[in-house]
């Protein structure tokens, strides 16, 4: 985990606006130490990919610095930063075969004939793909570019490696794959890397933290286990993973629970971001922090519940609830033997533990 | 099936073989695709492979002597052209004359010997006027006429023209022609003048090429990067000169650039000429040079355009991040990827200015004339349509043989015309 | 290449043709001519006094640019559109050798002179050349000069001034064609006009005269279209320049150009009708032809633009110009007849093949 002074790459009040008028990138601080592997996750539009690309030296920044090892690089140019980068759409050389991709940055360095067959022999056994040297990129799969792209942006032993949602051309099979893969060759390198992503569950599944964006803001920077189990407000709560919320009204703050008043109910929550009494909450509950039919007294929290739809999944059954006004309200209900089951139109009752229900901000 | 038949084609249910039913089942489609294809056919046709087959024709048909002196032709058949022929064949000759005079044929004759040796109009036409005069023995009566009649030299020509194909124009074509004893010799070097034109051509045809690719690929460029409000404008501009008609334009060209022109005025002003050392930049190869460049950019501008539009400028960051300078991202990653482009470009530009004859007509003076301006010529003003075709099916070869060279060297299937 | 000259003659005469369909007389003639000032004066002398006294006759005027290449196109495809054709002396006796025009009897299909003279002795000398053209004017090709280029000394005056570049520096413009030029070459450098074809004819005469062009060759711009040299001239890129004696005559009176002509050498040449064969209607072309080639309406021709009548008894008809008022007696190439030479056709229609090749040979050389 990244300290003050020790961070590879410090990103410093970092604002970014192309036309003058609005910020894409709003006052960006952030820390990362070195062989960290740090995710940029967040819907399009939030400011996540133009991190990346100051970071790449493709955009400059518009106020503030970016230091990498130490150094601020503001002022230098791509090519002498040294970093590697897997593009989107992997931006394999198509005049090029797959060895002569690799070779480009090697010879680039002036890196004499033998080393540079050394390191891209190497380079594609690492992806294991040493036999498609004389092939064109054209000739192999997505999940095979993929491998060579990630392989050149390796093959010249970068510190940092940055990764432009490089597995969203491919379908998921291959993406859960390639996501081991990577994870895997990380590990085994120790290099650093930054990856940008709007897909949840790659930035859950590889990251050692995840920094989330959204309207130029990073909202939450935690490991995934935090961003899930304790986000701080209810953009990262409705982001990451399935999220059921109920809007109401803080009645009273105890310490570190509040009572808050839902469509008439009162709902006993634990105070994350809430401000005094009369202030509007959003709660947020994880679907399957929630218990069908518990005991009458066994939880601080239960309610009347309506049946609307059932889905059933296999392994548990989909079911949408009204619940304090809220219709929505997504409950997984386990498909194991003895357990209850419902019917649409059924009423039923639902119940919760206090810290499992965090109140968050109104938005 | 339990019945089905003991040989090994494959049938369908009711027992057709298979590929007789494929092919009933894919006749209408094909029948559909030919009418579709069947109008621009019969248009290239009658507007493209016939006319091309009339000049390849043309080139070498020579119908005028045989048809019209039929009795001559034949008379000399057995001519030995050691001497000037006999009685015989002059009989036959101004019974040629007469039939040709009363149906005002015989024209054609003289201007086509004509071609090959200078004065044969007259002597043709001034016999054929008096020829129903002339009296036996005609032999003596002709060389009374005209004493070229005793020229040997004339009467080889008769007898080698009066075949029905000739390769006179060609030889023509490449400053060669047929010596006095029937031999084919070169041209007096006071009357060459096709090869200069023909390695001229080229070479002005590759310079332009050049010169546009030099000014067309950054335009291209900035067209393909830029965002669109301004890319926009620029296109605009490169097309400008499309819009505009190829005389205005070479006419402007002519106010530009002439010794008394605007820019030569510029130069003069800002003190980098002389007022008596004004430039000439019209009305000689750079003239053409010039205005050819100019009206032939967009030829070159738009199918680089269309290629670099495809090229994703994360090639050029990828480069970029993998350690290249700039300049060397472009012109190891970026430049490569642009010749589909730069091929068809090259190729269209060339093609085009290979051909073009309006403007180096106006500003080429003399040393600015292509072959294209003697093909013109010979269409409209000397008539010697012959020459024209033998003139223009050797451009045809030329083009044909760089196509040719370009295929094995870049392949075809490398150029991208949009 | 003539006066009146339209470069972009086909797509005129692609107008033309389309107009023809419109039109609804009972006959149509299409009539074809060079565009511009010269089929303006034509229309004014010959076509709308004409369509005025026959009203069932539509007269259409078609441009081109000279040549025999659409007439022989339209013969070999048996499909004559054109009924009459306003062409050089040189191109008729072509396409008369060829029989793409047709024989015409001077006397039979022509009206005499006022005074009963026979047509056929009514047309200046030497201007019958061919049966199958009718002489309609007689134009020249001469040099004029800018009257401000030699200010310190005296003007330039004969054909060998105009060679001498020692005392008339500057540059020239010369019609891209040996026609002319071989023969102002020779009386530049000495030759009588009357003894210049005698002189040409031998290859000693030839050399001569390509030697002497050969020294002004550095100082020529070449031109191709009959507009050309006016304009050069009065963009002061040449300091003399050989044209058709109508354009230049608009240049300098009508214009204003600061120009003066040199008759000495003066080149002059016929223009006149042909009849191209197997038209439809030849019988309505002929009439037609009588009334445009009588004395009158040869003389009211030269109200509209300086080219001389072809009949001796127009020429005291010659009036003063129509608009500007000008009287055109001087502005006649004919009353300077003496001081240059009729072209040879007959030795032209001889020499063109090897002279042209040899003329565009020597000025691929450099």
């Amino acid at each position: 985990m990244a300290e003050n002074g020790t961070a590879f790459v410090r990103f410093v009040d970092v604002q970014k606006s192309y036309d003058g008028e609005t910020l894409v990138v709003k006052n960006l601080n952030l820390d990362i130490a070195q062989g960290e592997f740090v995710t940029m996750l967040g819907p399009s539009g939030s400011g996540k990919t133009t991190c990346l690309m100051m970071l790449a030296g493709f955009e400059t920044a518009t106020h503030g610095e970016i230091f990498l090892d130490g150094t601020p690089i503001n002022n230098v140019p791509p090519h002498k930063r040294d970093i590697g980068m897997v593009f989107q759409n992997y931006a394999l050389f198509p005049h090029m075969t797959v060895a002569e991709n690799l070779a480009f940055p090697l010879q680039v360095r002036k890196l004499s004939r033998g080393e540079t067959e050394d390191r891209v022999k190497k380079a594609l056994d690492m992806v294991q793909l040493g036999e498609f040297g004389a092939r064109r990129p054209a000739q192999l799969s997505g999940g095979q570019q993929q491998r060579v792209a990630l392989a050149r942006a390796l093959v010249f032993e970068p510190k940092l490696v940055l990764m432009d949602e490089p597995l969203g051309a491919l379908d998921k099979q291959l993406r859960e794959t390639m996501q081991y893969e990577i994870k895997h060759i990380h590990e085994s390198l120790g290099v650093t890397v930054v990856y940008v992503t709007h897909d949840q569950t790659e930035a859950l599944t590889m990251s050692d933290r995840v920094a989330v964006f959204n309207d130029g803001i990073i909202q939450q920077l935690a490991p995934p286990v935090d961003l899930y189990e304790q986000p701080e407000n209810s953009f990262v709560a409705q982001f990451i993973g399935e999220n059921n919320k109920l809007s109401g009204r803080i009645a009273s703050v105890e310490d570190n629970v509040c009572v808050a008043e839902v469509a008439g109910s009162t709902v006993r929550a634990l105070a994350v971001n809430v401000g005094g009494a009369g202030e509007a909450t959003t709660l947020s509950l994880r679907p399957e922090r929630v218990f069908i039919e518990p005991d009458e007294g066994a939880l601080p929290n239960i309610f009347e519940a309506k049946v609307k739809e059932l889905i059933f999944l296999g392994d548990h059954v989909r079911t949408r609830l009204d619940v304090c006004g809220n219709d929505e309200f997504i409950v997984k209900v386990p498909n194991a033997s003895g357990h209850v089951h419902l019917r649409p139109g059924a009423t039923t009752r639902v119940g919760w533990q206090i810290e499992d229900c965090r109140a968050l901000d109104a938005a | 099936m339990a019945t089905a038949p003991a040989d090994t084609v494959m049938r369908t249910v009711d027992g057709t073989p298979l590929k007789v039913s494929l092919r009933r089942a894919m006749r209408r489609r094909k029948l559909a695709a030919l009418g579709l294809v069947m109008p621009l056919f019969v248009f290239i046709l009658f507007s493209f492979i016939l006319p091309i087959a009339d000049m390849l024709f043309r080139s070498v048909e020579n119908p005028q002597v045989v048809t019209i002196m039929p009795e001559t032709t034949a008379a000399l058949q057995g001519w030995d052209g050691n001497e000037v022929p006999d009685e015989a064949v002059f009989a036959a000759l101004v019974a040629d004359l007469v039939a040709g005079s009363e149906s005002r044929e015989i024209g054609k004759v003289a201007t086509r010997l004509n071609y090959e040796i200078s004065g044969m109009r007259g002597l043709i036409m001034k016999s054929a006027r008096r020829a129903d005069r002339l009296e036996a023995p005609y032999r003596e009566a002709l060389i009374d006429l005209d004493k070229d009649w005793n020229d040997i030299s004339v009467w080889k020509l008769i007898q080698r023209e009066g075949a029905p194909f000739t390769a006179s124009y060609y030889l023509s074509a490449i400053d060669m022609r047929y010596d006095d004893s029937g031999e084919i010799a070169a041209q007096p070097t006071d009357r060459q003048i096709y090869v200069t034109l023909f390695l001229r051509t080229l070479w002005i045809s590759l310079l332009i090429t050049f010169m546009t690719l030099l000014l067309g690929f950054p335009v291209a460029y900035l067209l393909a990067t830029l965002p669109l409000k301004y890319s926009n404008l620029l296109m605009i501009m490169v097309l400008l000169p499309f819009w505009t008609s190829l005389l205005v334009r070479t006419t402007s060209w002519i106010a530009m650039l002439q010794q008394q022109g605007v820019l030569n005025d510029l130069l003069v002003w800002s003190g980098l000429v002389s007022d008596d050392g004004r430039l000439e930049l019209m009305h000689n190869q750079t003239g053409t040079v010039v205005a050819m460049t100019h009206i032939l950019l967009p030829f070159m501008v738009l199918p680089l355009y269309s290629v670099m539009r495809t090229i994703s400028p994360s090639f050029m960051r990828a480069a970029q991040s993998l350690g290249a300078p700039r300049f060397l991202a472009f012109w190891r990653v970026y430049a490569p990827l642009t010749l589909p482009g730069v091929g068809a470009g090259a190729i269209l530009v060339f093609i085009l200015a290979i051909g073009y004859y309006i403007t180096p007509a106006l500003v080429g003076g003399t040393s600015g004339q292509l072959i294209s301006n003697f093909i013109a010529y010979h269409m409209q003003s000397s008539l010697n349509w012959g020459l024209a075709a033998a003139l223009g099916s050797i451009l045809l070869s030329c083009v044909l043989l760089l196509y040719y060279i370009y295929n094995r060297i870049v392949g075809i299937e490398n150029m991208k015309l949009g | 290449m003539i006066p009146g000259k339209h470069s972009i003659a086909i797509a005129a005469s692609i107008l033309a043709l389309s107009a023809t369909a419109a039109s609804a007389a009972d006959v149509e003639l299409n009539v074809v001519s060079w565009g511009g000032a010269y089929t303006r004066s034509q229309l004014n002398a010959y076509q709308k006094p004409y369509m005025a006294e026959h009203p069932e006759v539509q007269l259409n005027s078609v441009d081109y640019s000279g040549g025999l290449a659409e007439v022989r196109a339209q013969s070999e495809a048996g499909n004559v559109t054109w009924d009459l054709v306003d062409t050089l002396l040189a191109d008729a006796i072509t396409g008369c050798d060829e029989g793409l025009f047709m024989p015409i009897d001077v006397d039979t299909d022509l009206d005499p002179a006022p005074d009963g003279t026979p047509a056929s002795e009514d047309f200046l000398e030497g201007t019958l050349l061919s049966e199958c053209f009718i002489p309609q004017i007689i134009y020249s090709t001469a040099f004029a000069y800018r009257t401000d280029a030699f200010q310190n000394g005296e003007q330039p005056s004969t054909m060998a001034d105009v060679f001498d570049l020692e005392k008339f520096p500057g540059k020239r413009t010369l019609q891209k064609s040996p026609i002319n030029n071989l023969e102002w070459a020779l009386i530049a450098d000495g030759v009588p006009v009357d003894e210049v074809y005698d002189v040409l004819d031998t290859p000693e005469g030839k050399d001569r005269a390509f030697a002497k062009l050969d020294s002004i060759k550095g100082d020529v711009i070449w031109w191709t279209e009959g507009a050309v040299p006016a304009q050069l001239l009065a963009d002061g890129e040449v300091v003399f320049g050989t044209g058709y004696n109508g354009r230049l005559f608009a240049a300098i009176e009508e214009e204003g150009q600061p120009l003066a002509m040199i008759w000495d050498g003066q080149a002059m040449d016929i223009d006149g009708w042909a009849i191209p064969a197997d038209g439809s209607n030849i019988e309505e072309v002929k009439k037609f032809l009588r009334f445009a080639t009588d004395t009158q309406r040869l003389a009211d021709q030269a109200k509209w633009i300086s080219y001389g009548p072809a009949r001796k008894s127009s020429l005291p008809l010659v009036d003063k110009h129509a608009e500007l008022g000008i009287d055109m007696g001087p502005h006649m190439p004919t009353r300077y007849a003496d001081q240059g030479f009729l072209i040879d056709f007959e030795w032209w229609a001889d020499n063109k093949d090897a002279m042209n090749e040899r003329f565009n040979s020597w000025l691929a050389r450099s």
